[in-house]
């Protein structure tokens, strides 16, 4: 129960929020983050537990996006169908993406997976008469008010997160860790490496889906550069696992939080305090400060990632220890080494 | 046929330039065995470095020798610095190197944003759109010299990687590096040189591209995505395999726009190269086996 303590309580609070919150703009990033969460979970279980890394899983998301996006505009039904259909889509896609990358390992992997996300994307540009091209889908959102989007968001962040949970904790899951560490060694133990693989991205695909989904429900609003876009899916997805922890069940969700928190932080120029300094001191060099914060963003996830990846390898719940050693300084009870 | 051999031409010439682009990271990658994800930026700030020059009346070709000793130095300070340390460091993946360099594109395309803001830039020289015709083909003069000026540079680095003893080590590292370090290489020497050597000859091909393109800060991100086709294609590690990826790439590119429309310019370097790597994986060098 102990070590349920601290997600279980996540889970309350989160649950109450809307309750106690009722600021628009503060919910539309609490969906954001719990849409991050279903993103970086699932990218951490090829990657992080599976040891694949994926630099496509874009192409999940918006084959998700458009699932739904698509239902609408060719069949006139409820874009919501594709939260049934959208995680069985991107499965379908990952089925023929597994067989083209699994075969290769390391920077092959990578990079096959990249380029698969990328023509993915001109495929959908180019397909103009089936997706719309750069034109788009645009639908009418269903509800008015944020909270409802809420509650379905931590729905599918809360089963994400489940899942995965209990995939990592059963066979499949030490398959899977046991196929990261050494793939050769796990083969010849009598693993089908291909097939736990393929199940690990399937998985992956179908929850990267699901998010893809309900990003197009919410947001009313897709276009190939928007949901198969390299930097903001693909290698945000990676960021988010990274920052939070490769290979931690909660790290994903930590690291959604910290990069949500951490892009608001600087579109807002720190919350507005170089507005509010600009307006006090009356000087303008404060308010040219505030404005280059503002575009500043993914100038400081590049600056986030290489100080994380130097300084806290593991992530933020790999590396808690670390932290807590060199920031709190707190000596852990017990020392392993 | 005058179509046929007008896109001929013009694949083989921007070939040159690719594989100027692909034996920089081909170097990186045979080295370190890591792909560069910020190839392409590198490139990027080569090209705002002759956009600069230019504006104080520079010529592109003279700002090579500006832009390339300073690429080198960036190339040097990025392994030493960022990159290096990372060996060391036990993680749970081990391509924490290449998200690295993931970070390093991000913050050198948002720099290059800041800076010079993401308007399209151009450098105009007399020679920018001249062109010259041999039969019923015309060349253009620019991209000619890019093409004699790539084919320089990859003789040299030729001459350099077989003759010189620092060339040595570097294939020697490339080969095996613990039997490299037994020999006495300093490996880790050699591959801060090698990274810098690689932005180097990126920041060539940056600077010969430059009269011909527009520069904007995202630039890099389609020029990294060419440069790993081109070493996919041409194998790993391999210096020659590179000059053929980079051929090939060209080729198909100008194929694919000439026959098939210019939107799918993209798709045709990507469609070669997931074929490539699933039935050459290893890429020309299986065959050349150089």
């Amino acid at each position: 129960m102990k070590r349920n303590f601290y997600p279980l309580l996540l889970l309350a609070v989160l649950a109450l929020l809307p309750l106690a919150v009722k600021s628009n703009y503060f919910l539309h990033l609490m969906i954001l983050f719990l849409i991050w969460v279903v993103i970086g979970s699932s990218w951490n279980i090829l990657a992080g537990f599976t040891g694949q890394v994926s630099f496509g899983h874009a192409a999940f998301f918006g084959v998700g996006a458009y699932t739904a996006g698509l239902l609408f505009t060719h069949l006139q039904v409820s874009p919501w169908w594709g939260m049934a259909f959208g995680g069985f889509a991107a499965l379908l896609i990952g089925l023929p993406f597994g067989a083209i990358c699994f075969p290769l390992r390391g920077a092959y992997f990578a990079l096959a997976s990249l380029a698969l996300g990328e023509g993915i994307r001109h495929v959908a540009t180019i397909a103009e008469n089936f997706t719309g091209g750069m034109v788009g889908i645009m639908i009418m959102p269903t509800f008015i008010s944020k909270v409802p989007y809420y509650y379905i968001a931590l729905a599918l962040a809360v089963m994400s997160v489940l899942s995965i949970r209990l995939i990592v904790n059963s066979k499949p899951g030490y398959y899977f860790v046991s196929i990261r560490e050494d793939q050769d060694a796990a083969a010849s133990l009598g693993i089908n490496t291909t097939l736990y693989k393929n199940l690990s991205l399937s998985i992956s695909a179908f929850w990267t889906g699901m998010a893809g989904a309900l990003y197009m429900n919410y947001m009313g609003f897709i276009d190939p550069h928007v949901v198969f876009s390299l930097h903001d899916y693909s290698v945000m997805a990676i960021l988010v696992a990274i920052v939070g922890g490769v290979g931690t069940i909660y790290g994903p969700t930590v690291g959604a939080f910290i990069m949500v928190a951490f892009q608001e932080f600087f579109r807002t120029g720190f919350f507005g305090l170089f507005e509010y300094l600009g307006d006090k001191t009356g000087s303008t060099a404060v308010s040219v400060l505030g404005d280059a914060v503002k575009q500043a963003h993914v100038l400081g996830f590049g600056i986030l990632v290489i100080v994380v990846i130097l300084y806290l390898p593991n992530g933020v719940v790999g590396d808690w220890k670390k932290i807590r050693r060199n920031v709190f300084r707190i000596k852990p009870a017990k020392e392993g080494v | 046929m005058d179509v046929f051999l007008q896109t001929l031409v013009a694949g083989i010439l921007k070939g040159g330039l690719y594989a100027l682009i692909g034996i920089g990271m081909t170097l990186i990658m045979g080295v370190m065995g890591i792909i560069n994800l910020a190839h392409g930026q590198l490139m990027m700030l080569a090209m705002y470095v002759t956009f600069v020059l230019s504006t104080m009346g520079v010529d592109p070709y003279v700002s090579l020798f500006v832009a390339m000793p300073l690429l080198f130095l960036l190339g040097v300070a990025i392994q030493k610095f960022l990159l290096n340390p990372l060996i060391k460091v036990e993680t749970i993946l081990p391509e924490n190197q290449v998200l690295m360099t993931v970070g390093i594109a991000m913050v050198l395309t948002e720099i290059a944003r800041f800076a010079f803001t993401s308007d399209y830039k151009y450098v105009t020289t007399s020679y920018s759109s001249k062109t010259f015709h041999l039969g019923n083909i015309s060349f253009s003069v620019a991209l000619t010299v890019a093409f004699g000026i790539a084919l320089l540079f990859t003789a040299a680095m030729f001459w350099f990687l077989l003759k010189t003893d620092l060339g040595r080590s570097i294939r020697a590292t490339a080969q095996d590096k613990d039997a490299a370090t037994l020999m006495g290489v300093n490996t880790e020497r050699i591959t801060v040189i090698t990274f810098g050597l690689g932005s180097g000859l990126v920041a060539a091909a940056g600077c010969l591209l430059t009269p011909i393109y527009y520069i904007f800060p995202d630039l890099g991100g389609p020029f990294t995505a060419k440069a790993f086709i081109i070493t996919i294609l041409g194998g790993l590690g391999s210096t020659v395999g590179a000059i053929f990826g980079g051929v090939t790439l060209a080729l198909a590119e100008s194929m694919g726009a000439t026959y098939l429309g210019m939107e799918y310019e993209d798709i045709v370097g990507l469609t070669i190269f997931i074929l490539v790597l699933l039935f050459l994986p290893g890429g020309f060098k299986r065959l050349t086996k150089v």
